[in-house]
């Protein structure tokens, strides 16, 4: 019997809005670099902001790469459906045959890919400037790892609820900001525990829940909300 | 009687307006019998001295931070369902009044933390969860301002107001997960840590918040009623006469 009928189509749906959204980024590196540079950035303003100690930067460390990490992540999560929403590539979309949580879900997954893995690249360079242990910037890689897709799919969310509203960026960061709490003191917590002595198994694992939960409800939420918007 | 009569704003305008002086008068009631136990009848706890006092208030108030919140999520949650155009008026009725409590939970918690706590500001999960509640009430009243389309604005603050409900659970809880500084519930199912006269104190300030919110949710929906139905014969013909 194999697999239903449908289910090859709306793979082959959600592989097609990855790949648009990925080809789009490499066609725009411009873009793709200003996200990555404003993490970096704001990392880089924190010791000269509170001082050069040692001590003192690895203990505070793991919650500014983190907060960087989700600032970086809300500055591309403006443009998510912006751009398509522009061009009229969007409501195209939507109205597809194919379920809009596949389009969230693929655009989410891109944006993904796009600006959340190169901060996993960029971080343990960042650690290192603040004076972090390897073992530090191992958790902390893995906390990134599990904690950027939260980013990605719960921003998705606010990006299409704000589509297309004036001063939408700044309302997106305030809308999406209380709901990536969560990440953020779990994500950070477990390098903390790292770094006391306390291990960091639970704050993972609270981090990995918020992940699954964060994958079961935001691209529905967001569907509708896209819907909501085009109307 | 059909309730599906009280979904139209005609006739909900009306029975708001009927019960509007009950529910507020029934709040001033309240607050005045509240007030008077809280200062006069109930003892000096043996271990706060005067200071406990302040929970007459503040534990009133943050219930209401999170009842309103989740009522808000219910009607944001029946409007997308069923269509209904009052439920989101509702949401929209109730969300001001959320956000003030929460203000009135923070501040008066602050207040009993500096002579208790040494502190007018710990970051410990219930105090953070609170202060993110009060960020999400400011988000939906934000995104209700930023959409002047009606329609898409009630949906999208219905959508924000259910993923948000997660916290709210969060709150309550909280001081049960995580050991934190800020006490444990002092009323449980099975019995109370309290003092009789605290308890009824507590609680009669706690019926005042309610009696006052539905007061001013419904003056608040009437208003919202007028602005939105105001192409229709019955509002024009009401604000004439007014």
């Amino acid at each position: 019997m194999g697999r239903p009928w449908g289910s090859s189509s709306m793979t082959r749906f959600l592989l097609a809005v990855l790949r648009r959204d990925l080809t789009l980024a490499a066609r725009r590196r411009g873009d793709w670099l200003i996200a990555q540079f404003f993490f970096v950035m704001v990392a880089s303003l924190f010791p000269l902001g509170v001082g050069p100690e040692p001590q003192m930067l690895a203990r505070i460390g793991p919650g500014v790469l983190w907060v960087a990490a989700t600032l970086a992540s809300l500055l591309s999560l403006a443009r998510l459906f912006s751009d398509d929403h522009q061009d009229g590539s969007l409501e195209h979309m939507v109205l597809s045959p194919e379920p809009t949580v596949l389009l969230v879900l693929g655009k989410s997954l891109a944006h993904w890919l796009i600006y959340g893995i190169p901060l996993l690249a960029i971080a343990p360079v960042l650690g290192l400037q603040f004076n972090l242990s390897w073992e530090a910037i191992m958790v902390l890689e893995f906390s990134l790892l599990l904690g950027t897709p939260i980013l990605s799919l719960l921003g998705a969310v606010g990006a299409a609820l704000t589509l297309g509203l004036r001063g939408g960026g700044v309302l997106l960061t305030l809308l999406i900001l209380p709901l990536y709490v969560p990440a953020l003191i779990f994500g950070a917590g477990a390098v903390d525990g790292v770094i006391a002595g306390t291990g960091a198994q639970a704050h993972l694992s609270l981090l990995g829940a918020f992940l699954i939960l964060s994958l079961m409800i935001a691209p529905w939420i967001a569907a509708a909300s896209l819907r909501v918007s085009l109307e | 009687m059909n309730l599906y009569h009280y979904a139209s704003p005609v006739t909900f305008y009306h029975l708001a307006g009927k019960l509007i002086p009950w529910f507020a008068w029934s709040a001033g009631l309240c607050t005045l019998a509240g007030l008077y136990i809280s200062f006069f009848v109930a003892p000096t706890d043996f271990q706060q001295g005067e200071a406990y006092r302040i929970i007459f208030i503040h534990v009133p108030a943050a219930w209401m931070s999170m009842f309103i919140y989740l009522i808000m999520a219910f009607w944001g949650a029946i409007g997308l369902a069923f269509n209904t155009r009052m439920s989101f008026m509702m949401a929209r009725a109730l969300a001001p009044t959320g956000a003030l409590f929460t203000f009135i939970a923070l501040w008066t918690g602050a207040w009993w933390g500096k002579p208790m706590w040494g502190a007018w500001w710990v970051w410990d999960a219930r105090l953070t969860s609170e202060l993110i509640l009060l960020f999400l009430y400011v988000g939906i009243i934000a995104l209700w301002a930023a959409i002047d389309d009606v329609r898409r604005g009630d949906r999208a603050g219905a959508l924000l107001t259910l993923i948000g409900a997660i916290n709210v659970p969060i709150i309550y809880f909280s001081v049960k997960w995580w050991n934190t500084l800020h006490q444990g519930a002092s009323i449980k199912p099975s019995g109370t840590s309290m003092d009789d006269a605290m308890l009824q104190g507590m609680l009669i300030m706690a019926f005042a918040s309610w009696f006052y919110t539905i007061a001013v949710a419904l003056y608040r929906v009437r208003g919202l009623i007028l602005e939105r139905e105001r192409q229709a014969e019955w509002v024009k013909a009401i604000l004439e006469r007014d």
